[in-house]
Order: C-alpha cells, then structure tokens, then sequence
C-alpha cells in the first residue's frame, strides 16, 4: 500500500508535449480513474507511473520514494494491460506465479499465492490451460490474476475493460470494485469510459489534451463541473448547452426567449454563456419532478423518443438547439407533440461562451 | 433437387482434379529424390542402362561398402566430410541466429530511421549470385590464409545467413505485442529477463523456421565451398561429391550414396522442427 504523487510530471516526444506539468496526490488506498477522450494523456501518464515511458520533467514519487529513474521491477506495482499481456506459452497458474517465480520465492509459498489468487477470481479449473484456450472474460480475470498475487504497492489498470463486450463489462466492473473493497490497495485506472470512472473511482481526474480539467469525486464533477468539457463528458446522455447572452440579469436564447440565471452563478451584462441543463433535470409537467422555488417552463415540440423501460428520452428543441429531456413514468409520445417542460434551475449551471468555463459566483469575485 | 446433385458432381471434379494436380506436382518434385536414392542401391550397369530400368532387378549395398571402404577401393572420407559438414553448418546456423535476434529484435522493436531500405539492402545481398563472390573471397581468403579452413567456410556462411535471418526473425518478433515484455518487467523482469523468459519463447517456432533455413542453406551450399575448401580437413559433403568423379568416369552410384547420407539429416532435422513450427504459431496471450 502506498500514495502515488506526481509532481510537475512532463511528457515530452522530441519538441512535442504530450503531458503538461500534471500535478496529483493519489492517497493511500484511493481508487483514482484517469478519464479523457484518446490522446489526452492518460495512458501515457499511467505508464509513467509505471515506468515504461521515461518522465521527461518533473517527479513521481510512490511512498516515499521518488522513482523517477528506477525501472518497474523496482517500483512493486501491478498493471493489467488493455489487451491482457498473458504469456501465451504458459499456462494459467504459470502466468499467475511468473512474478514470484522471477522473485524467487520458494514453490510453497508460489502455489500458496497462486491458489489464492485463482480461488478469489475463480479461475481454479483453468489452472492448467494455456491463455489462447479461454475466453476473453476469463482472460481478463487471469491478468487481474497476474496482479494480486504479488500484493503490489500500487495496482495500475490500461482501460483493461474496453476489449470485452458490454454485459460482461459491467460484470468485470463491479468484480473489480469488489476486488479494490477487499484488497484496500492503491488503484490508478485510466479509461475514455465515463460510467466505468464514475462507478469506480473514489476521485476522478480528468484529462484532455495533457492537462487535468478537473480533480474530484464523481458526484462533485457531475454537479460543479468547472467548464463545459467537463459537463459534457461526465453523464449520460451529455448535459445540454445552450447558447445565450445575459439581458437584464436573464438569459436570452438564440430565439428571443429567457431563462433566468441558475442560482450560484453570475455573469456581466451583455455576456455571451452558455446554459447548462442535463437531461435530468428538464422534465415534462407533472412527471416527477419535485417542484422548488427555482423552476423555469417552457414549451417544446419533441422530435423523437428514446424509450428505456423505467424513463424516455425525449429530443426536442429549444432555440434553435437539440436538447435531451426525460420523462419518468413513461407514457407513449407521438413526434411532433408539444408538450411543456419545466426546469430546475438548481442544477442547471452557466458557462463563459468563449473559454467554457463556470461562471459561479465565486469565480467572479475572484475576477 | 437436380441443380443439387449437379453441385456435388462438380464438387468431385473439382477434388479429383485436386488430387491428379497435386500428384503430378509431388511427382515433380519428388521423382528426382527417389531416383538418387534408388540409384545408391543398384549396380552401375543398371544405372547406366538404356533404356533406364524403371523397377531395379537388383537391390544391393555395394556402393556403401565402397564408400566407407579404403582409399583404394573407390572409398572417400565420407565421415571427415560430414563432421566438416556439421560442424560448419550448426556454428554457421548458431551465430546467424544469434546476430539474426539481435538485428530482427531490434528492428521489430525500435524506429530506426530508413529502416525500409536497410531492408532492400539486406535483400539486395541476397541477390548477388554466391558464385560471383567466389574469385573475390578466394583472393581475400587466400591474403588473410583462411582458405580450406571451418573459419572461413562458417564466416561465408555466417555473411550469406545472416540478412536472411534478420529479415525472418523481425517479422516473427513484429507479431509479439510489446505489452508481453512490459508486463514481463513489472512482474520483475530485468530488459534481459523479459526477452529470454517471454519474447523469445513466444517467437521461437519463427526463429526455430530462421534456423532451418540457415543451416540447410549452409549444409547444401556448394558454389562457393567448392572454392574455398581444399582439402580434407574443412571440404564439406557437396563438395565431397567431386571425389566421385575422375578424369574419364563418374561414379554416379557412389555419388548418389553421398548424396543419401547428405539428405538424410536435413530430413531428420527438418522433421523434428516441424512440429514446432506448427504448434509455436498460435498467439493467444492478447485478445485476438
């Protein structure tokens, strides 16, 4: 078990910085998920930490020790690989007990280990098979496998889901919360899947172009998010934005049409934002959603229903935007209906047009 | 119904002419083969004969006898050729393999800047006819006093293998994900570690094929070792074949013995790496 700290970590390829200065504290124990879109530099910072690619800049410390210039083998962590890395020419128990083996651990305590780790992840009848001769499931719990047997300072897992099918992922995603409740252990996981970062993590960082957007828990991201990448790549179906400009301490649409402005938030007037709603938060009247004193109506036409058993999705638009809107206990919706909706202004957020930033009251004052 | 069993008729053809294509093509190539080795059994007036005689009257082992027998009796070093013969292609094999890693491993491993045509250049020596080598290394050999020496035949054969294995091998390290060597070192592998314990078994049915090819290049390669050796103490078995032949007549029966005892441990060794060269193929330690 140990903290994981990067400090002013710089990737460099030639001229070309991929990773910009990241700082992070991962405490001791902590399930922290890397999320961004491809060629954010998640995968690479993962692999720093590693000690597969050299750090251009910067420290990266695990315990208490910097260990920048020290190859894997002395850094005792263990990584599952998005496509596994299982030796083909080994069986599974050979696979499961290569690194002790390399340790020189007596046999005893090798099978001891083996057995164990094979007994959590249930691979005990695949023992003898070779990794071409299972399925892709079982692979992965082989290479999960791989990893706990060495009770490593630090787990680090490559999208180590992103090569199964859906039902089998979700499956894979809940054994290895399962795993992380049990063993207690450090965890960095990198994925570009937004619901495995949100189920998984204890904080989420996440990245877009070597930078880190943003650091926190998944309900602090989805509720503040600080701009609007953040907003649109956390949740599902992506928060809704709105063009508009503020007149007379309102937000008036593309259409003429206003909508005040979410409390918490400010902006000059005359500013153009955007406004922020998730489809959560915008429902039909009278469908379930628990009136406050912020609460905004209007009238949409919708387009096209997306019925999902327990809620619909319903597209509409709203000056001149797509907009995703829910409906709990659903009933059956002709296109071209009109219906009207209310907002809740609590939860919906305002961003600088410009830089997509959060435009909360606090960050004003500081302005 | 009717368009049914038109379909299978066809699908009979089509297998018989497989079988008829595939029969000539093996006789093809086979035919010449068992003619030498039916031709080490059979007395000289037959192999003589013409009309040939298709089906041998008479089987014997004379040929043999006179082979291995004294010097007198149309015997020939037959087993200082083949220790020559061994030893030349296995060292010769051994260390093309050994540089053929090195260069496969890293060429499938690292950006080398114009790698492309350090291929074409490595294949543009195999183009070079060994023959047109000969009267220059012979010179050179002859300088430097290596000529009729293992040393010299294992270096020439090291020269020719080696592009050969490099262009082979890459291609099989090329199918090995670097993940496998990554995982290798964070399950504790130093660099060195990583590639003996786990890149190099997962290759090995590609290097084990490099092998082959190098040693029976090696093992059959007469052009140039007819010039470079001169003697009994490094003339390998091809070149052995000669002593078969004097000023008026060609003992064809004799030869052909010869040339059995060559085929047969290319066959043996060519039969053992087989297996492994089926079995090694199938990668199944990432998703595929």
């Amino acid at each position: 078990m140990a903290r994981v700290h990067l400090r002013n970590v710089v990737k460099k390829y030639g001229a070309l910085e991929v990773v910009h200065a990241i700082n992070l504290e991962i405490e001791d124990g902590e399930f922290v998920v890397l999320v961004g879109p491809s060629g954010c530099g998640k995968s690479t910072t993962l692999r720093m930490i590693a000690g597969l690619e050299d750090i251009s800049g910067g420290e990266v410390a695990i315990g208490d020790r910097v260990v920048n210039d020290l190859p894997p083998r002395e850094r005792n962590l263990a990584m599952v690989f998005q496509n596994y890395a299982l030796y083909p020419h080994m069986t599974v128990r050979e696979n499961l007990g290569f690194s002790l083996k390399i340790a020189r651990r007596p046999q005893a305590e090798i099978d001891r280990a083996v057995d164990n780790a094979a007994e959590i992840l249930s691979l005990t009848p695949l023992m003898e098979r070779k990794p071409g001769a299972l399925s892709g499931g079982q692979r992965q719990r082989v290479a999960m496998g791989r990893a706990i047997v060495r009770h490593p300072d630090v787990f680090l897992f490559d999208e180590p889901l992103s090569n199964l099918d859906a039902k089998l992922r979700t499956q894979m995603r809940v054994e290895i919360k399962k795993l992380h409740q049990r063993l207690k252990s450090t965890i960095v996981y990198v994925t570009h899947d937004q619901v495995e970062a949100m189920t998984l993590a204890d904080r989420i960082v996440i990245m877009r172009d070597g930078h880190i957007e943003q650091l926190g828990t998944p309900l602090d991201l989805f509720e503040h998010p600080v701009n609007t990448f953040v907003a649109t790549f956390i949740g599902s179906p992506p928060m809704n934005l709105l063009d508009g400009r503020l007149r007379g301490g309102q937000v008036m649409l593309g259409d003429g049409s206003t909508l005040p402005v979410p409390p918490g938030y400010a902006a000059p007037e005359g500013a153009r934002v955007q406004f922020g709603v998730r489809a959560d938060n915008i429902m039909p009247v009278g469908h379930a959603l628990p009136g406050t004193e912020h609460m905004a109506e209007v009238e949409m036409e919708v387009s096209l229903t997306e019925p999902l058993g327990t809620e619909t999705l319903l597209f509409a638009e709203l000056a001149g935007t797509e907009v995703q809107a829910k409906m709990l206990n659903p009933r059956p919706v002709r296109p071209g209906e009109r219906m009207r909706f209310r907002i809740s202004l609590d939860k919906c957020h305002l961003f600088d047009a410009q830089t997509g930033a959060a435009l909360t009251v606090r960050e004003m004052a500081d302005a | 119904m009717a368009s049914n069993a038109s379909h299978r008729n066809r699908r009979r053809a089509l297998t018989l002419v497989h079988a008829v294509g595939l029969f000539l093509a093996m006789a093809v190539i086979c035919l010449p083969g068992l003619w030498v080795v039916l031709n080490s059994f059979r007395p000289t007036v037959e192999i003589m004969a013409k009309p040939p005689v298709w089906i041998p009257n008479e089987l014997n082992l004379d040929h043999y006898r006179a082979m291995f027998g004294g010097i007198g009796e149309g015997g020939v070093p037959v087993l200082t050729y083949f220790r020559n013969s061994l030893i030349i292609s296995v060292t010769s094999t051994v260390i093309a393999l050994l540089v053929g890693m090195a260069g496969g491993y890293a060429f499938a491993r690292f950006r080398i800047p114009g790698k492309s045509w350090w291929f074409v250049g490595l294949m543009c020596t195999r183009a070079v006819p060994g023959v047109a080598l000969s009267l220059p290394l012979f010179i050179l050999f002859a300088r430097v006093g290596i000529i009729d020496t293992h040393f010299g035949m294992i270096l020439t054969y090291v020269a020719m293998n080696v592009p050969f294995t490099i262009w082979l091998i890459d291609g099989f390290f090329r199918q090995v994900p670097p993940e496998l060597a990554e995982a290798a070192e964070i399950d504790g592998c130093t660099r060195w570690q990583a590639f003996w314990r786990v890149e190099f078994p997962v290759a090995r049915s590609g290097i084990a094929s490099a092998g082959i090819f190098a040693f029976l290049t090696s093992w059959n390669e007469y052009a140039l070792a007819s010039q470079l050796t001169r003697s009994v103490t490094s003339k390998t078995m091809p070149v052995g074949l000669l002593d078969f032949q004097a000023e008026f007549t060609l003992n064809w029966g004799g030869m052909c013995a010869l040339a059995v005892l060559m085929i047969i441990p290319a066959l043996v060794l060519t039969f053992i790496v087989q297996k492994h060269l089926i079995a090694g193929l199938t990668f199944g330690g990432v998703k595929g």
